[in-house]
């Protein structure tokens, strides 16, 4: 699998196919024609069904205009935007950079690094339900284990973290950077193992030393793929339900909540689906902008090939 | 001046070696903290599960007198939110089975057509693909939610199965025609003069020689469907019709919970996504990489 593997280090994924080569079923004639429709219904139809048609129903539902005059002048709602950016502005740039970091780190071929390796991609192996629950639980002010571990060592209470909006907003990006940080690190780590190995002994004979090759040649290398993952995990962030949900709850009184969790908030505890579904669509002016660019991205990695 | 020489480069020797040294230690420092960054909530979950109910709340940061009596009301359903946990769980390896299969057959049919029949305009097929990848599934939740009623799928294990199935299928078919380029076109070409049609080909050469592609995409869904929270949340909720996910956290819905079953369910549910992630981690980079991923 590491011709894949190096395929998508080098940001090359998601390359569709090439614009048709007359080859083999080149016009696609009668029996052809009616297999290749027959092989691609089944994604269509699903697409139709389960993409197409929430999408156009979602707007639909969220096309009143007074739905946004409601969302502004909830106070709930301000905040809620304000801690969508910052989690995902904060929470994705400096995972990513700690997992760049890091996957310079585990280039190391030593025996216990990887066997650290095996360790440290526990986090991303374990579901996120129980993680986040189990966060939750150590975060506790009064029995959470890091207070207690907190007590025994200084003998002092520790604080409430997640009795407070700025600090219970960093520990919901915490939990979403311990689950996801091996993720990327390991996409990164992959990247750099990609990097032909000629273009450092090239650059040691003309006497780079260590940091201008990282410069100019582990820099350059990885910058297309750095961006592609900052803006997928932009993507995926912006869309993470699990982790406000289950570290913080949104609390205290709704005021770490996201864009994500405020939807659904909205749509099944208060019963104002309309609302919840205007919530979501705040999001496209950021959503839009990050999807055309990753499409572009990802299409014109193909030119690579 | 060859002397001086000399002692320049001894001197830099030592320097080196210091280095060396230093840098030795600071990785295995920087090892130490992030094997400690990475267990401790795992740690956690292990010692509220074994620990008792009263234990929980004295705050200790290891199991004074641990016992197993968690997991046991856990196995034996002894505990009113897990009275039917063994078919809930079954329920779980329903839903990832079925996703499996469907992610698997959808987005091979799709990239069999887009990769090896050339259909023309195959491409849309990608692009949509692609779309649906870069969409946050969340997002959707509140429609698809609507939409599911309509078909009157409500509260039935298929509407979970078809809404990951379509979150799942965009990855597959890039996968697919990712390493389907690694197979020769003469293949099919050959089969096609000795009479093969297409179906054939899919099922004769097609198949068969993307099975490492088929393994990491399967494995990728199987855990994503698993490992799902919010739409089995909202698509299930009778006791009879949800997955492990969503029994799990219903404990979530009194204070008075018992943390250390919980917990228990918690490891139990854990146990089989772990496994398979760590069981088939070397031929699954792929599903691993831009996967894994989606909630």
């Amino acid at each position: 699998m590491s011709g894949t593997q190096q395929a998508i280090a080098a940001g090359r994924t998601f390359a569709p196919a090439r614009p048709a080569r007359r080859g083999l079923f080149g016009g696609l004639h009668g029996a052809d024609f009616a297999w290749a429709i027959a092989f691609a219904l089944p994604y269509a139809v699903i697409f139709f069904a389960f993409v197409v048609y929430p999408i156009a129903f979602g707007l639909w539902m969220g096309s009143d205009l007074s739905l946004y005059r409601d969302l502004y002048s909830d106070p709930r709602y301000l905040t809620t935007v304000i801690n969508t950016l910052v989690y995902v502005g904060v929470g994705v740039n400096v995972k990513m950079f700690v997992g760049f970091m890091l996957s310079g780190y585990f280039m190391n071929k030593s025996w216990w690094t990887k066997a650290l390796l095996v360790i440290f991609i526990l986090p991303w192996a374990t579901p996120a339900l129980p993680a986040y629950m189990s966060i939750h639980w150590f975060l506790n002010g009064q029995w959470g284990m890091l207070n207690s571990a907190i007590y025994s060592l200084f003998g002092v209470d520790g604080p409430i973290y997640l009795n407070d909006h700025w600090s219970g907003l960093f520990c919901n990006i915490g939990a979403y950077i311990w689950k996801t940080l091996p993720f990327w690190t390991v996409i990164l780590l992959a990247g750099r193992m990609a990097i032909p190995q000629e273009l450092y002994e090239a650059a040691a004979v003309d006497g780079a030393n260590g940091p201008s090759r990282f410069v100019h040649i582990t820099l350059p290398m990885m910058a297309n793929l750095y961006l592609v993952c900052t803006l997928l995990d932009m993507v995926f962030a912006l869309g993470d339900f699990n982790s406000t949900f289950f570290v913080s709850g949104g609390g205290p009184a709704m005021s770490t909540e996201v864009l994500a969790t405020l939807g659904i908030r909205y749509a099944f505890t208060l019963a104002l689906p309309n609302l919840g579904v205007a919530a979501v669509m705040s999001a496209l002016p950021l959503l839009v902008p990050l999807v055309i660019l990753l499409m572009r991205k990802l299409r014109m990695s193909e030119g690579q090939l | 001046m060859s002397a001086s020489v000399n002692t320049h480069r001894i001197r830099s020797k030592g320097h080196y070696r210091l280095l060396n040294v230093l840098s030795q230690a600071g990785s295995i420092l920087l090892g130490i903290l992030l094997a400690i960054w990475s267990l401790t909530p795992i740690y956690n979950m292990w010692t509220i599960a074994l620990n008792s109910h009263e234990a929980i709340f004295s705050g200790e940061l290891y199991p004074e007198s641990p016992t197993l009596h968690s997991f046991w009301v856990v196995v034996t359903q002894d505990f009113w939110y897990l009275e039917r946990f063994w078919h809930q769980f079954g329920n779980s390896f329903i839903v990832g089975l079925m996703v499996t299969f469907l992610t698997l057959s959808i987005g091979s049919l799709a990239s069999f057509t887009v990769g090896r029949m050339r259909l023309r305009h195959g491409w849309m097929l990608t692009n949509a693909a692609l779309m649906t990848y870069v969409i946050p599934a969340s997002f959707l939740a509140i429609p698809i939610y609507r939409i599911m009623g309509i078909y009157g799928l409500g509260n039935h294990l298929s509407s979970v199965i078809l809404a990951l199935t379509t979150f799942a299928t965009p990855y597959a078919i890039f996968i697919f025609s990712q390493y389907g380029k690694s197979i020769p076109m003469e293949l099919d070409e050959s089969a096609r003069i000795d009479g093969a049609n297409p179906l054939h080909i899919y099922l004769r050469i097609y198949l068969p020689l993307m099975a490492p592609a088929l393994v990491a995409v399967g494995t990728y869904a199987l855990l994503l469907a698993w490992n799902e929270y919010l739409y089995n949340f909202l698509l299930l909720s009778t006791p009879q019709s949800m997955t492990v996910a969503v029994a799990l956290a219903q404990f979530l819905n009194s204070d008075e919970s018992p943390w250390n079953y919980m917990m228990a369910t918690a490891i139990i549910y854990s146990v089989p996504p772990i496994v398979l992630y760590y069981g088939f981690r070397h031929n699954m980079t792929a599903g691993l990489t831009m996967g894994g991923v989606k909630g």
